[in-house]
């Protein structure tokens, strides 16, 4: 008998393994319960609630001005993404808009973190594949982009920039050069990644046609971003519910159709580039003005229910606020990107090997607090 | 043509390999590309950004003097409960009582960095500093009391 | 120490072997004695090598990824392989309550002393050999396929479902891959005529064989090097292992000291195939000749033998390890169409082009 109580091999002679919630490939304390013939994987059950730390009952007892913070903790590598969302909904109930030059300054922030959790899924997607260097190289030019946060928003990865109304304070007079910098570096390391991963015969092979997911499936599972985005399904918010000024921004909605971990990738890898894109027209022009809108000491939304939904690295994040008047929400609930792609997991891995399972849950990009929150 | 599309992918997967080793043999043999901080070893040239958030102090100036009035804005912006302020009522020189700090107690443990505190702070009493090597054997060392002993309040701070 | 390199090992050999079967009368005792005084120089020689190969592939991956490695305790870091040595020797050897503890316990001991039998025909210098057997290249094949066994045996006394996934891995693995790793070695006895060492080296006297066999030498070295970076289990073949998803495939269970003998077995596994590649194809001890150039050939000499040897086969596992730094694993159905598929009917054809090339002597 094993430790969950079910014997070592089922009635069909099927192997059960555990693979988590201390694993290194699960990115954190997923619990996968694996159903095994040999190395063919039958049946995927994932546990969840090993991070479970109620962010969302925590908010209903703390103002609108402070439960943004926790937020960050969700989807720690889109940080910002997350605030932003809930800023959003709540200037949403109080009707008001954040400035021009704040709403600038949140797109390149929410950008530039897209760029850098890209940047880690990459060398995570490598060393869950076997090869470790890439995970180094990612990690270099995330570390520049956080230098850039942490000289700006005062922390690197739970950053807390946003406010309703705005964001905390004005950037850094060293900003804009800087991300220039930053972003000439990407450039021209954008090649070294191809070089290393995208073009290399063993990474086509383990993950072409592997995970397949088509796009009814990954509609009727209610995947997001990326993972959906590999199925062909056009679900970008940023797109379609455009949010502070992104629809007067040049950018595209990469769409592949392979439905495999191969198009998943390639998602990933265009929408870096799309970032980069959308940093360079925004960087020369951050309008000149307040960088945040005057509120009252203490925010009230009036009665009612507010829903705001953002395009984080990771998928749609939404956060519905219930609202009775008073100074803090009534009910939050948060709609997490991961929550949904993991659930479409035991789908794609059915009938997979063991490294393929790895290889799926690696493009399915998964941040477990954001799953468990 | 079975042996030419046999040939070509061997052709072409070896390249592709070899493009890999190409990159991983050019950073092995530039050592001038190495990243790495030694961290202990630079203490004396590492310089934290000038926002960075690294615990919540309250600045005195060489009279021992600081600028916190004790209205509890910060108590009350901080969603950890991280700061305890206790008042006491203080004999002013014409005689009329005023509300004064006895303690600012803040707890350094249950310190999320979210900057709220300092933004909510109606006379720029606390600020953020850049110190970030927090680690302690005890957690009652984390508990601090950011007035100096037998400081007062600055001159004109309301 | 200089002057023992450069007279070359045999002058020693000799003078041990006099010295003993002088001291001790009996044939047979003699013959013990010498055993094990090369037993004792072989683990002194293979601790501190095992401890550079250690440290040498920490600092390898470090460059490779923008890092430094190891560089804290002792001078440039070298004394950490050392320090984490004694903390697995520290370290309590855990064997697990349902495991088979007799298998257990055994698994390590086996593979490292396979490991350590496929060293006797290896030439480390000019007369410097432990055993020149007549069958040296085949006795090599054969013994190094027996630690599929000891890994075989460490996953399924474990009692853990990872390692049984990793020891099965890993039999269906090294069986395949011994396949292309004796049909590429096959390719230099043809052109030799000899199974033994010493042959092979001396055959190379006018050059190596990578070479003077041109085509089918360089076709059957690469396959070597990929079939028997497999059979040491290294990646991206390290399918056994596999971190990603196997945790640690067959040493799962293991702690402390058996942990440390299946470390040790992979490197002096990792030296053995650099080894016999260097000895095979770049002429192991032998330095660079080229023909008839007697002046150049003999500025060649001056370099002694071990130093040749060893900076061949030092090359070859810097590009074994490279290749772990580099690649990601392959999936065990790629892994064996690699080898069915790939390596093997290449391996067949080269066999087939190297008869032809020796038959008709289009070789230097």
């Amino acid at each position: 008998m094993s430790l969950l109580g079910e014997p070592e091999l089922t009635e069909d002679g099927e192997f059960v393994i555990n693979i988590g919630p201390q694993h290194p490939s699960t990115h954190g304390v997923l619990h996968l319960k694996v159903w095994l013939d040999g190395e063919t994987i039958k049946k995927v059950q994932p546990h969840l609630g090993y991070i479970h730390r109620s962010i969302e009952k925590m908010s209903e007892s703390l103002s609108y001005r402070n439960f943004i913070f926790a937020t960050s903790r969700m989807d720690y590598l889109s940080a910002h993404i997350n605030n932003e969302a809930c800023a959003l909904t709540v200037e949403k109930g109080l009707g008001i808009e954040a400035p021009p030059r704040a709403q600038a300054i949140r797109i390149l922030m929410a950008e530039l973190t897209r760029l850098s959790s890209h940047q880690l899924w990459w060398g995570c997607m490598g060393l869950d594949l076997g090869a470790v260097s890439p995970f180094f190289y990612g990690f270099r030019e995330r570390e520049s982009i956080m230098e850039v946060m942490e000289e700006t928003c005062g922390a690197r990865l739970t950053q807390n920039y946003m406010v309703p109304g705005g964001i905390m304070y004005d950037i850094h007079p060293n900003f804009q050069n800087r991300v220039k910098n930053v972003l000439k570096q990407i450039k021209e390391n954008f090649k070294e990644y191809d070089d290393l991963l995208t073009g290399n015969v063993i990474f086509e092979g383990r993950t072409k046609g592997v995970g397949y997911l088509s796009p009814e499936d990954a509609i009727s599972y209610g995947c997001t971003g990326p993972t959906a985005r590999g199925s062909g399904v056009s679900c970008d918010v940023r797109k379609w519910f455009p949010y502070d000024g992104y629809d007067k921004l040049q950018f595209n909605e990469i769409l592949e159709t392979g439905g495999d971990c191969y198009a998943r990738y390639m998602v990933r890898m265009a929408e870096m580039r799309q970032s980069v894109r959308i940093i360079e027209q925004m960087i020369d022009n951050i309008p000149e003005g307040d960088f945040q809108t005057k509120t009252k000491a203490v925010l009230k939304l009036p009665k009612g229910e507010f829903y705001q939904r953002v395009e984080t690295a990771r998928g749609e994040l939404g956060v519905y606020i219930v609202s009775d008047g008073a100074a803090s929400p009534y009910r939050i609930k948060y709609r997490s990107p991961n929550f949904s792609n993991l659930s479409a997991l035991e789908h794609m891995a059915k009938g997979a090997k063991i490294g393929d399972l790895v290889a799926i849950m690696a493009t399915i990009d998964l941040v477990i607090p954001d799953v468990d929150r | 043509m079975f042996i030419k599309d046999y040939i070509g992918t061997i052709y072409k997967s070896t390249v592709s390999l070899l493009k890999g080793m190409k990159l991983t043999g050019y950073y092995f043999t530039h050592p001038k590309k190495i990243l790495t901080e030694e961290y202990p070893d630079n203490r004396a040239t590492l310089k934290m950004a000038d926002r960075f958030r690294g615990e919540v102090v309250m600045p005195h100036d060489d009279n021992n003097e600081h600028r916190c009035t004790g209205c509890q804005a910060c108590e009350i912006a901080c969603p950890n409960g991280t700061i305890k302020i206790i008042t006491k009522q203080e004999l002013q020189a014409d005689g009329k009582k005023k509300k004064a700090i006895d303690a600012f107690v803040y707890h350094l443990e249950l310190c999320t960095m979210c900057n709220l505190c300092v933004v909510a702070c109606p006379s720029d009493a606390i600020v953020m500093a850049q110190t970030f090597e927090h680690s302690v054997y005890d957690k009652r060392q984390l508990k601090k009391t950011l007035n100096k002993p037998g400081s007062k309040i600055m001159e004109g701070v309301e | 120490m200089s002057l023992l390199l450069t007279i070359g090992f045999g002058p020693l050999a000799t003078a041990i072997h006099n010295w003993v079967t002088a001291s001790i009368s009996n044939a047979t005792g003699a013959l013990a004695t010498e055993m094990v005084i090369v037993g004792i120089s072989l683990l002194l020689f293979l601790v501190p090598l095992c401890f550079f190969l250690g440290y040498m592939e920490r600092r390898v991956a470090g460059f490779m990824q923008m890092r430094l490695g190891p560089n804290r305790v002792g001078p440039q870091g070298t004394l950490q392989i050392v320090a984490d040595t004694v903390k697995l020797l520290l370290k309590e050897g855990l064997t697990p309550d349902a495991s088979d503890k007799f298998l257990f316990n055994l698994a390590p001991i086996i593979v490292v002393v396979t490991s350590m039998l496929v060293l006797a025909p290896i030439a480390f210098a000019k007369d410097f050999q432990i055993w020149d057997i007549s069958i040296g290249v085949l006795y090599m094949a054969s013994v190094s396929s027996i630690s599929v066994i000891g890994i075989l045996m460490a996953g399924w006394s474990s009692n853990n479902k990872y390692s049984l996934l990793g020891a099965m891995r890993s039999g269906a693995q090294i069986v395949s891959y011994e396949l292309s790793v004796g049909l590429s070695l096959i390719t230099i006895v043809i052109f030799t005529g000899s199974l033994r060492m010493s042959d092979i080296v001396n055959s190379q006297a006018d050059g190596w064989w990578i070479i003077k066999g041109h085509i089918p030498a360089i076709i059957s070295f690469v396959i070597f090097v990929i079939a028997s970076t497999a059979e040491i289990n290294r990646a991206p073949f390290d399918l056994a292992e596999a971190e990603q998803e196997l945790t640690a495939g067959f040493h799962t269970e293991y702690s402390g000291m058996k942990f440390a003998m299946f470390l040790l077995a992979e490197y002096i596994n990792l030296f053995i195939v650099s080894a016999v590649a260097a000895t095979l194809f770049l002429g192991g001890w032998m330095p660079f000749h080229i023909g008839h150039w007697e002046m150049f050939n003999h500025i060649m000499d001056f370099i002694p033998s071990s130093i040749w040897f060893m900076s061949k086969t030092f090359l070859i596992i810097f590009i074994i390890m490279q290749f772990r730094w580099t690649f990601p694993r392959l999936r065990v159905d790629q892994l064996l169409n690699l080898e069915w598929k790939y390596l093997l009917p290449i391996s067949m054809f080269n066999i087939l082009l190297v008869t032809v090339c020796a038959i008709m002597g289009w070789y230097f």
